[in-house]
């Protein structure tokens, strides 16, 4: 009995002690891999450098570019190394995920590529550290133009990114379909009726083809909210999301209403693609892709880097792109103000709190946003370059054909309201839009649904009507 | 930890019962602490979110906001929208669809030959082994507007449908009810093997036809079988997430925006942790009212002797 009571002990000591070893090794293990080899502060630059960026579709443009960035920058610090953490989502889910992996120092990156949208929301939330110490002791930081250097800045006048590009926004047409459809090539639409009825030429003319492509919808996330509605709705001269006057966003204003109009024109008429193609999470990339190669698209209200998908390095590979298609600006809504519209974005470099290698991130981000590498990036990626510098260097204005046109629309951009509560905001915008484009709610019920929403999210008295 | 086994273990107790009856338990502390937290934690922190304004992005830190997240559930046309499509989710797919056919299926099988028996429970039992994602984007291929469905509908000239966009509520009722009946007809199955035959010999030679034979005698002494069988599935139903998901996404327009869709959605899209957490406690609820619904249901019908 006695040593029966004995023994029971000795097993239940036994596995108590073995599961407490468990316990403490995970514990241990779990602490290790988490400051991987800091920079000291005699400013060595070592370790591992976990960098999350986002990949999706066939696009291998940045990860391409980044693995010859780390490359140079493990043989400039040979005691570093960069870890290529891509987060293969679309763009909503792209979000998320980064935002969950920057809650815990466990699983945040050291640096994460943020999209200006965003960063806002994203500071506000405490995830991204400010850069200005840094910044101020970089010269380069000069070489960046004004407004960029605005797009990561938060309310406080701190700066959380360095931006390594922007872009605007424009429309694409085809001037094969446009010839066939009897059309100018050389268009250039003041209304947006003319751009309605070119659509309903090209729809009698060219059968098969889809005549017009507007963002719509969940599926393509920010794109529709910037590429789509935004376009509509600061083509009309009391358009706008927020009133900067009050600092109020604004809700019911017919101006708003109108752009859901649009929407609702071109598919009730069929001129855009079926609200189920349109509202596929690779919709995007099935335009740039797809469509506009086999020519089954004729015009496209998309963003200025499309053709990066089209150079030799793009997923699409498509050598006579530019014989193909045209650009022609946005035009107001009856050709009001200036007559053009565009809308600029842009993403930017930042350093979560929970970096744990913050100061070798810092010497990758300088790399990677240096001359030489926004000058390889703009090119590659087509991006409008946001350093001085690089925008002047013959061989960026030489790169691409259209490079000309789009630098010449940022003097009319509009930058988006991309304050913390924009993102949700967005998402608003792209839930109106679909309900229009899928007939489920008309402009109208659509508006309100959005005005209903924004009061939810900033409260009734941050809100305002025009 | 170690050191208090260390004390324990010198000296056998001298009679003590409670430190017998402790030592005696603890074999189940293992269990125990993988019970609180990978159960209990997950839930309590679940209640907690549920009363704040927690958010993925925007904001630091959360506040305790008491019952705003309920009360914004009940006023939001969304959430009442998602209420009345998980209802008619349930009971098209689980109650009417998995329920009917499983015991439809049962019931043929039963009187059927042994080689039918076997390939029929081999196919529908095949369908419910598949992988839920697999078995959502295989619907997706026949019922897509290009799909297998509108080829054959196609051949007898019947105009094509776009089951996924117009109705993709009903698409995915017959996606789960396709996916789920196995698990109804097994159940039945089993509880028909135990129905006596000589009792409905009996019935069939007091005149008793096919339909009066089921009514009368089979389903009232399986009736608590189909209690259970309904409760269980109606709770896997309400939960069905990664089907809609992966067909659907809950839309378009959230007309395929079951609770579980919404409660994520609010989370992970809308990043307002706190009111997706709500949305997920208030789906926990309506499980619990269903429960007790058959629970109550199951109990009346315990026969009086």
């Amino acid at each position: 009995m006695r040593r029966d009571v004995r023994r029971r002990e000795f097993i239940l000591t036994a596995a108590g002690l073995g599961a407490a070893v468990g316990l403490a090794a995970c514990g241990k293990s779990g602490s290790s891999t988490a400051p991987a080899a800091s920079a000291s502060s005699s400013g060595e630059i070592n370790g591992e450098v976990k960098v999350t960026f986002q990949q999706f579709g066939n696009s291998k443009i940045q990860a391409n570019f980044l693995n010859g960035m780390a490359k140079k920058f493990t043989a400039a610090h040979p005691q570093a190394t960069v870890k290529l953490q891509p987060i293969t989502a679309s763009e909503n889910d792209y979000y998320t995920k980064l935002q969950l992996s920057m809650r815990s120092p466990r699983t945040a990156p050291d640096m994460c590529y943020e999209d200006t949208f965003l960063i806002n929301s994203d500071i506000s939330a405490g995830y991204l550290t400010a850069l200005d110490d840094r910044i101020s002791s970089w010269p380069d930081w000069s070489q960046f133009k004004d407004t960029a250097k605005t797009a990561a800045q938060a309310l406080d006048g701190k700066t959380y990114g360095i931006p390594d590009g922007t872009d605007v926004r424009a429309l694409w047409f085809n001037k094969k379909i446009f010839e066939k459809a009897g059309l100018p090539t050389d268009w250039q639409p003041k209304s947006w009726n003319d751009i309605i009825t070119a659509a309903q030429t090209i729809k009698q003319k060219v059968p098969g083809v889809i005549p017009l492509n507007v963002y719509a919808g969940t599926g393509v996330g920010e794109a529709a909210s910037m590429q789509g509605f935004e376009m509509l709705l600061y083509g009309i001269p009391t358009g706008t999301l927020f009133d900067k006057q009050s600092q109020k966003w604004v809700v019911d204003s017919k101006a708003f209403t109108d752009a859901l109009t649009a929407y609702q024109q071109v598919w009730s008429q069929d001129l855009g693609p079926t609200p189920q193609q349109a509202l596929a999470p690779t919709w995007a990339n099935t335009v740039a892709q797809e469509l506009l190669p086999q020519q089954k698209l004729a015009i496209d209200l998309d963003g200025s880097w499309l053709s990066s998908n089209w150079l030799p390095s793009g997923a699409a590979p498509w050598p006579e792109w530019h014989a193909t298609l045209g650009n022609a600006y946005m035009p107001t809504q009856n050709g009001e103000g200036s007559g053009k519209v565009t809308m600029s974005g842009g993403w930017t470099w930042a350093i979560p709190k929970n970096a744990q290698n913050a100061n070798a991130a810092w010497e990758f981000i300088k790399m990677l946003t240096s001359k030489e590498g926004e000058l390889e990036y703009d090119i590659k990626n087509v991006q409008i370059p946001v350093r001085t510098d690089v925008a002047k260097d013959p061989s960026y204005l030489k790169a691409n054909p259209t490079n000309e046109f789009f630098s010449n629309l940022v003097e009319s951009t509009i930058y988006r309201p991309a304050y913390a509560e924009y993102a949700k905001i967005s998402l608003l915008l792209q839930q109106a839009t679909e309900k229009v484009i899928t007939k489920t709610a008309s402009p109208e019920a659509a508006a309100k649904f959005y005005a209903d929403g924004v009061r939810q999210i900033v409260g009734q008295d941050k809100t305002t009507t025009i | 930890m170690a050191a208090t086994w260390a004390e324990v273990r010198p000296t056998a107790p001298p009679g003590g019962r409670t430190r017998r009856t402790l030592l005696r338990g603890l074999p189940i502390v293992p269990s125990v602490v993988l019970l609180v937290v990978f159960l209990a934690g997950p839930i309590l922190y679940c209640i907690y979110a549920a009363f704040t304004n927690m958010a993925l992005t925007g904001q630091v830190g959360t506040q305790f906001i008491g019952f705003a997240n309920f009360t914004r559930a009940f006023s939001d046309p969304a959430f009442i929208n998602s209420v009345w499509l998980t209802v008619v989710f349930t009971l098209v797919s689980a109650i009417i669809g998995q329920n009917v056919v499983g015991m439809a299926l049962a019931l043929l099988m039963r009187s059927g030959y042994a080689v039918a028996r076997a390939l029929t429970s081999a196919f529908v039992i095949g369908a419910w082994v598949l992988p839920e994602v697999v078995a959502a984007y295989l619907w997706q291929a026949v019922l897509g507007p290009d799909g297998s469905w509108n080829t054959v509908t196609g051949l007898f000239h019947l105009p094509p449908q776009n089951w996924l966009f117009t109705t993709p509520i009903i698409a995915v009722s017959i996606a789960n009810i396709w996916r789920g009946t196995a698990f109804s007809m097994l159940v039945y199955s089993a509880a028909l093997s135990e129905v006596p035959r000589d009792l409905e010999e009996a019935a069939l030679v007091d005149g008793a036809g096919r339909l009066r034979l089921l009514t009368s005698i089979t389903i009232p002494l399986v009736r608590r079988t189909i209690a259970t069988n309904l409760m269980l599935i109606t709770l896997q139903t309400l939960s069905v997430f990664g089907l809609i998901y992966t067909m659907t996404k809950g839309g378009p327009s959230e007309k395929s925006m079951t609770l579980p869709l919404f409660a994520y959605n609010q989370a992970f899209v809308s990043a307002d942790l706190g009111y997706g957490t709500a949305i997920a406690l208030l789906l926990l609820v309506i499980g619990g009212i269903f429960s007790v619904i058959y629970l109550r249901i199951l109990s009346k019908s315990e026969p009086v002797r």
